[in-house]
């Protein structure tokens, strides 16, 4: 391989890929060699594809020396949250219960990918069907973050995002219901976009909470980010909630460097008490760079948002409660004691002890009960109406000022094993993230730093109203390049070297 | 709002078709106890003039063509099923014995 690298952007391989100074197959291989050295380490992925990736570089680099027109990503390798379907590769959404399940078809999303010519090198860690911050609920083990091994990656999208910190691959898919795309990327230093709920298809993800479900695009860089965002989002037939309007122009807005006059709004409620203190030092730091760069900063209340965590753990487990009903061992996963005697309810009954992990037991559980005739107006309903006032603090907010921005979490990466005796103490690191998804609009989560006391980094949360994803590009990709350009390097070049990296 | 009691989640277990041993009922309902103790306070913000969200965006009547159109095989619909018999999807007995 020539002037690129595994430590390159997804623009830059892209420029390679077309200048013809580097091949697709090459690039994969390279991929490979790092996954084959540093995986043993951190554990992004469950399941890795070498044979189809290679094919699929293959035939992207015998296209383009036919002169076939590509698209901007052709050859580039992605990592693959294991929530999405792909065909004929193992899919388990990090649980038991779909061990050894091979997708008779293709998400959407895993289409537009294929259809794109990105090369699709394997299947990353998840917590189990996307519940957990940690990637700790995954019935195959942790994934560990790249900057400390002994620390959580985020969750649940940890796997894609431990991959990119690894520089196991540029490119990677999340899924984002409460901050699982955002959250992972702000304690590995990488940068993660939950779209404008119905900006891209949820068809063939498989489901958690119907309502507030998006796919997502991450990567090591916000035009990167943009490049993924472009390919994979617009209008699915499949999806009866896919918006049907133009995707907004993200790509042209990273580009755009320019904030002058735009008024960003910072919510007084997601920096206070529980916001540890080198996460709210750099996130200032981060405004005083937007300052700089001609934009008004005004502080903006969202008293609602206090509510917003409760409501959430009531409405996702209220779906998952159903939408998990799908798992009753009759139609494709595991069945377990199915002897002859036993009847279709005792063999489900059996199989969701076995298939399911402690977190989906304790949400179906929770769910049940909050739709429960007697509970259903207390729990579902009050959260239901919680959700109107978040919005309408939104609606409030984006009257006066362009974007909001927040810390993506109250505090960096911590230990392994530390939360998970203590469920409340987990979903506390969503606070920040959730009211985006309870509302539907846009979200970004992009490095701002180190913080000071331990050296890992900091999240910065930019917040867009619906259908406008391109503001928080054209924001973000202002602030990511004053920091570089304040710092005189990228933040993941300060990650520690991994062994055998 | 009475605490939830160990019957309460087993009833639910029940309803969800999970199996759950004793050990497992025990913790249940110590951590479920706690979470709802957390997230009752949704009730604190929810006046009775608010209207619900059930969705972000309100879409409805989403309807496509009625058009046949290439769909899975029998083949591919059944490749996940963990038993099948003469192209359908095998299951336990639904109803008992008397």
């Amino acid at each position: 391989m020539s002037d690129v690298t595994i430590h390159s952007t997804a623009a830059q391989m892209s420029e390679a890929l077309i200048a013809g100074s580097t091949t697709s197959v090459a690039l994969t291989n390279a991929h490979f060699a790092q996954i084959e050295a540093v995986e043993p380490a951190v554990h992004a992925f469950l399941h890795l594809d070498k044979d189809g990736a290679l094919s699929q570089a293959a035939e992207v680099d015998a296209k383009r020396a036919r002169g076939e027109k590509l698209a901007p990503l052709a050859g580039v390798p992605l990592a693959l949250k294991d929530v999405l379907a792909q065909q004929g590769v193992p899919t388990t959404a990090g649980s038991k219960m779909l061990e050894g399940w091979r997708p008779p078809y293709d998400a959407t999303v895993v289409k537009k990918l294929k259809d794109a010519g990105v090369v699709i090198l394997g299947k990353t860690n998840m917590d189990e069907f996307a519940m957990g911050s940690s990637t700790e609920n995954s019935a195959y083990g942790n994934t560990h973050n790249p900057w400390d091994l002994t620390r959580i990656p985020g969750g649940s999208g940890g796997g894609s995002a431990a991959a990119l910190a690894a520089f196991q691959a540029p490119l990677a898919i999340g899924t984002d219901t409460g901050g699982s795309i955002r959250q992972p990327a702000a304690v590995t230093g990488t940068v993660g976009v939950k779209p404008t709920y119905g900006g891209v298809s949820r068809y063939g993800l498989i489901a958690f909470s119907s309502s507030l479900d998006q796919a997502g695009p991450c990567a090591r860089t916000v035009l990167d980010t943009a490049l993924l965002h472009e390919a994979i989002a617009g209008y699915d037939q499949m999806d009866s909630t896919s918006i049907n309007a133009p995707v907004p122009q993200v790509v042209a807005a990273a580009k755009k460097l320019d904030i002058k006059g735009l008024k960003i709004g910072v919510v007084k409620e997601l920096l206070g008490e529980g916001f540890q203190a080198g996460v709210r030092q750099r996130f200032e730091e981060a405004l005083e760079e937007l300052v700089k760069a001609g934009a008004q900063i005004v502080e903006v209340s969202c008293p609602n948002f206090d509510y917003g965590l409760a409501a959430y753990y009531l409405i996702a487990p209220s779906e998952a409660s159903s939408n998990l009903a799908r798992f009753d061992s009759m139609r494709y996963g595991i069945r377990i004691g199915d002897d002859g005697t036993r009847s279709a309810a005792e063999v489900m009954s059996l199989t969701r002890h076995e298939g399911f992990g402690a977190e989906v037991k304790r949400r179906i559980i929770l769910g049940t009960y909050a739709l429960s005739s007697g509970y259903y107006d207390a729990y579902y309903g009050s959260a239901q109406k919680v959700r109107t006032l978040v919005k309408r603090d939104f609606d409030a907010a984006f009257a006066n000022v362009d974007v909001l921005v927040s810390p993506t979490c109250p505090t960096t990466a911590f230990k392994l094993g530390e939360n998970t005796d203590d469920p409340l103490a987990m979903y506390l690191n969503d606070i920040a993230t959730i009211p985006v998804n309870l509302a539907g609009i846009g979200g970004m989560s992009l490095p701002c730093g180190l913080a000071p006391e331990d050296g890992l980094p900091v999240g910065f949360q930019i917040m867009s109203p619906g259908m406008r994803d391109d503001l928080m590009y054209q924001v973000g990709g202002t602030l990511e390049a004053a920091l570089v350009s304040k710092w005189g390097h990228t933040l993941l070049s300060q990650a520690p070297a991994l062994a055998g990296n | 709002m009475a605490a939830i009691s160990r019957e309460d989640v087993a009833h639910l277990a029940k309803l969800a078709r999970i199996d759950m041993n004793e050990g497992e009922l025990d913790h249940l309902v110590n951590e479920l106890g706690a979470i709802l103790g957390a997230v009752a306070r949704v009730q604190e913000a929810a006046a009775s003039d608010v209207p619900p969200t059930s969705h972000p965006f309100p879409v409805n009547n989403v309807f496509r063509a009625d058009e046949v159109r290439p769909s899975l095989s029998n083949a591919q619909a059944l490749s996940g099923a963990p038993a099948q018999a003469e192209e359908r999807f095998k299951v336990p007995q639904i109803l008992g014995e008397e």
